[in-house]
């Protein structure tokens, strides 16, 4: 059960990271902001450029 | 568990895989299960993985799990920062993950399921595996370095310029190649345009839903864009029943191929939250769920593969692309066995998250035997149609003529039985109008997994859902690589224009956005224009380009990963990226040779062009072959020069004349020494 628990919160981990969710989390820390609007135009902003400029493979 | 029951165990996988090959190679004449196909895979993926990448990791690359990794070092909470291995593989499996290996083992199935399978397998384990993982290593230990990087500081000048240009000229010929598979799936399909149209204000919809209503929370957006997806989809069938509706939505090739280019270009000039991330990220989420769904339907319904091993074309005069199984089948798969593009993502994010050093075996070996396996069930969904239903299917109106019935008989007389009737019925089964020459892989690939969804749940009913769902899944996932695609190549082109004129480069500045997009569209757009103009449908001759541009990148790849083992004083273990290096080579110069000069019209650009000026052809037909070999000999040219310049280095670092001396960063101890795995 521990084990099944384990792999369920590692893919969690996985789709987060995907999904850039763990990035967002990570800024709210770095910055010490709480979620809002504010904060994650921020987020975005900072990471704009990184984005566009990520190759998605063929 | 004790060693001899390992030993046990590793010759039973190592048997089971030598059985399942032999089955799919020596079978003559009887049809053989998809399973045999998978546990082939399966079995050589995991003697690959245990035996050949564990000799790398040791003996080549002497991976040190006492070493800091840049994640570690370098760790800013932003772009470097240490990662869960598995989390590092998901997001790298990912990222490398595209159209190409859904595309090219369809397009591939032509020869029979034979050459592509084994190819897909053994390019894979001996080549793309290791290309992927050795390049992803050298950016680790370069602090996150890229490709182009490290191309000049290993080879030399010419390594990264030839470099750069490489990776500008793929990123042009496969967006072109990909929008054309794209128009061809949904030319006259007013269903699929309905569904795919309705994407992207979907998209815009997320954006602001992300940006407005439920910051950062990307997962619960993407599950809603999947939702509305769905009913786009099913909203399509209704488009498709009402003549009304039906008649806006019916596109023809041109016009699908203008609205595409318009697209783009606004794609690449939007703001990046409001278009392109919520379409990455909806486009992610439906690739990783359909390609999950498309393995557990194989597993499930374990179909028949009605294709024979090997098909007559294997001599060369096949409909979907013209040429002979060597070199043509190895640039056809592309990307489902060795894929240059993968050596940007390894040189690119991941090795900014990889957190210990042996864990690049994993990410980079293991991601790209995932990749593999795509490709495997992309030619297992090509192989369960019947053969004669997949020519009637890929065939150009070209070469099998417009009318359904002289279609049905040309394919007929190949001895792949069709029949018009049978034609019309299936295609009233996934709700189209018509299923002939619908080139480019897309349109027999959602076919084939409308076959395996419909088989293992819903049933004949559902067919025609199933079917439009994998256009879907398909158009979307390359049209979100036409959204990054252009955008990279539209920064890459700013950082070139920066050198001449500074504002050029300012990547916020509309003017330089505007000029750039607009370059970058212009390129790829040409080679649309070109594909739907093509009397032969166009993939014929953009596909075989697209795969030398990819597989020339990969042979730039791993020029850089030789060059690095010799200066590390590795030179009797050069041959892991030595060979593959030089079946490259071998591969990718003798397409584009025979793609300039082969005396066949067919398959020589030259020689087409030839023909069509002595018969009074089209002026812009003759000039596009012209293209198309200017295009594959500078690349060739340019992919000889690196290639030269690599081998003079090796042989001055041998002989002594220059010191071998490795860029890396210098060793710092790691603190997740005492971690395992």
């Amino acid at each position: 059960m521990k084990r099944i628990r384990r792999i369920i919160g590692v893919l969690a981990d996985a789709l987060r990271e995907i999904f850039d969710e763990s990035a967002y989390s990570r800024f709210l820390a770095r910055s010490g902001l709480a979620s809002s609007v504010a904060a994650y135009a921020a987020f975005l902003r900072e990471n704009e450029t990184a984005k566009a400029r990520r190759p998605r493979c063929c | 568990m004790p060693n001899f029951l390992k030993i046990l165990l590793w010759m039973a996988i190592a048997g089971l895989g030598a059985l399942a090959l032999a089955t799919i190679a020596l079978h003559r004449g009887e049809q053989i299960n998809a399973m045999w196909l998978v546990v082939a895979a399966l079995c050589t993926y995991a003697v690959g993985y245990r035996f050949y990448s564990k000799f790398i990791a040791a003996k080549v690359l002497a991976l040190d799990a006492n070493r800091a990794t840049p994640a570690e070092r370098l760790d800013d909470g932003r772009d470097f920062v240490p990662t869960n291995k598995w989390v590092v593989f998901g997001h790298h499996f990912a990222a490398i993950a595209g159209p190409g290996p859904l595309v090219g083992p369809v397009l591939a199935a032509q020869l029979g399921y034979l050459p592509g399978t084994l190819w897909i397998l053994a390019g894979a384990v001996l080549g793309g595996c290791v290309q992927d993982f050795v390049i992803l290593l050298f950016s680790i230990r370069r602090d996150g370095r890229s490709l182009t990087e490290m191309a000049r500081e290993e080879i030399g000048r010419m390594g990264g310029f030839v470099a750069y240009l490489a990776v500008i000229s793929i990123i042009v010929i496969l967006l072109g190649a990909c929008s054309l598979v794209v128009v061809n799936a949904l030319k006259a399909s007013p269903w699929g345009t309905f569904t795919i149209a309705m994407t992207i204000p979907i998209a815009l919809l997320m954006g602001i839903y992300l940006r407005r209503l439920r910051p950062g929370r990307v997962l619960e957006t993407s599950v809603l864009g999947f939702a509305l997806v769905i009913l786009a989809i099913w909203g399509g069938q209704l488009v498709s029943h009402s003549s009304v509706a039906a008649r806006w939505f019916t596109l023809t090739a041109p016009t699908l191929a203008l609205v595409i280019i318009a697209y783009g270009f606004a794609a690449s000039a939007l703001p990046v939250w409001l278009l392109l991330a919520p379409r990455d990220y909806l486009s992610t989420f439906v690739k990783l769920g359909t390609i999950g769904m498309l393995a557990i339907g194989i597993l499930a319904l374990r179909p028949t593969l009605h294709m024979p091993p090997l098909t007559r074309f294997i001599d060369g005069t096949g409909p979907v692309f013209a040429g002979s199984v060597f070199p043509f089948a190895f640039i056809t798969i592309a990307c489902g066995a060795v894929s240059g593009f993968h050596a940007l993502i390894s040189s690119g994010t991941t090795p900014k998250l990889i957190r210990r050093e042996p864990q690049a075996r994993m990410v980079g070996y293991g991601a790209m035997m995932a990749e593999s396996m795509v490709a495997i069930m992309a030619m297992i969904a090509a192989c369960v149609l019947q053969p004669g239903t997949y020519f009637a299917i890929n065939s150009p109106a070209g070469i099998v003529g417009q009318a359904p019935e002289a279609a049905a008989a040309t394919i007929s007389n190949w001895g792949f039985p069709v029949t018009a009737s049978g034609m019309q019925a299936l295609a009233q089964a996934v709700g189209e109008q018509t299923l002939y020459n619908r080139t480019g892989g897309a349109p027999a690939f959602a076919v084939g997994m409308a076959h395996i969804f419909s088989s293992s749940l819903g049933g004949q009913a559902v067919m025609a859902l199933w079917y439009h769902f994998a256009i879907m899944f398909e158009a979307l996932f390359i049209l979100t690589v036409l959204d990054a695609g252009t955008r990279v190549g539209r920064f890459m082109i700013q950082d070139a224009l920066g050198h001449i004129w500074k504002p050029l480069g300012r990547t916020g500045w509309y003017p330089s956005i505007l000029v750039t997009s607009g370059l970058m569209v212009a390129a790829w757009g040409y080679f649309l224009w070109q594909g739907v103009k093509d009397p032969l449908g166009g993939i014929n001759s953009l596909w075989p380009l697209f795969g030398i541009s990819n597989q020339l990148l990969a042979t730039v790849a791993l020029c850089v990963a030789t060059t690095i083992i010799i200066k590390m004083g590795k030179a009797h273990c050069a041959a892991v990226t030595l060979v593959p290096l030089v079946w490259l080579v071998s591969v990718t110069f003798t397409a584009s040779w025979q793609k300039m000069f082969h005396s066949n019209p067919h398959v020589g650009f030259l020689a087409h062009a030839r023909q069509l000026a002595e018969a009074g052809g089209n002026a812009r037909l003759i000039f596009n072959d012209r293209l198309d070999a200017a295009v594959t000999g500078v690349l060739v040219v340019m992919v000889a020069l690196i290639l030269i310049e690599s081998a003079v280095e090796w042989v001055r670092v041998l002989t002594g004349k220059t010191e071998a001396r490795v860029r890396e960063a210098p060793f710092v101890p790691t603190r997740f020494a005492a971690e395992r795995g």
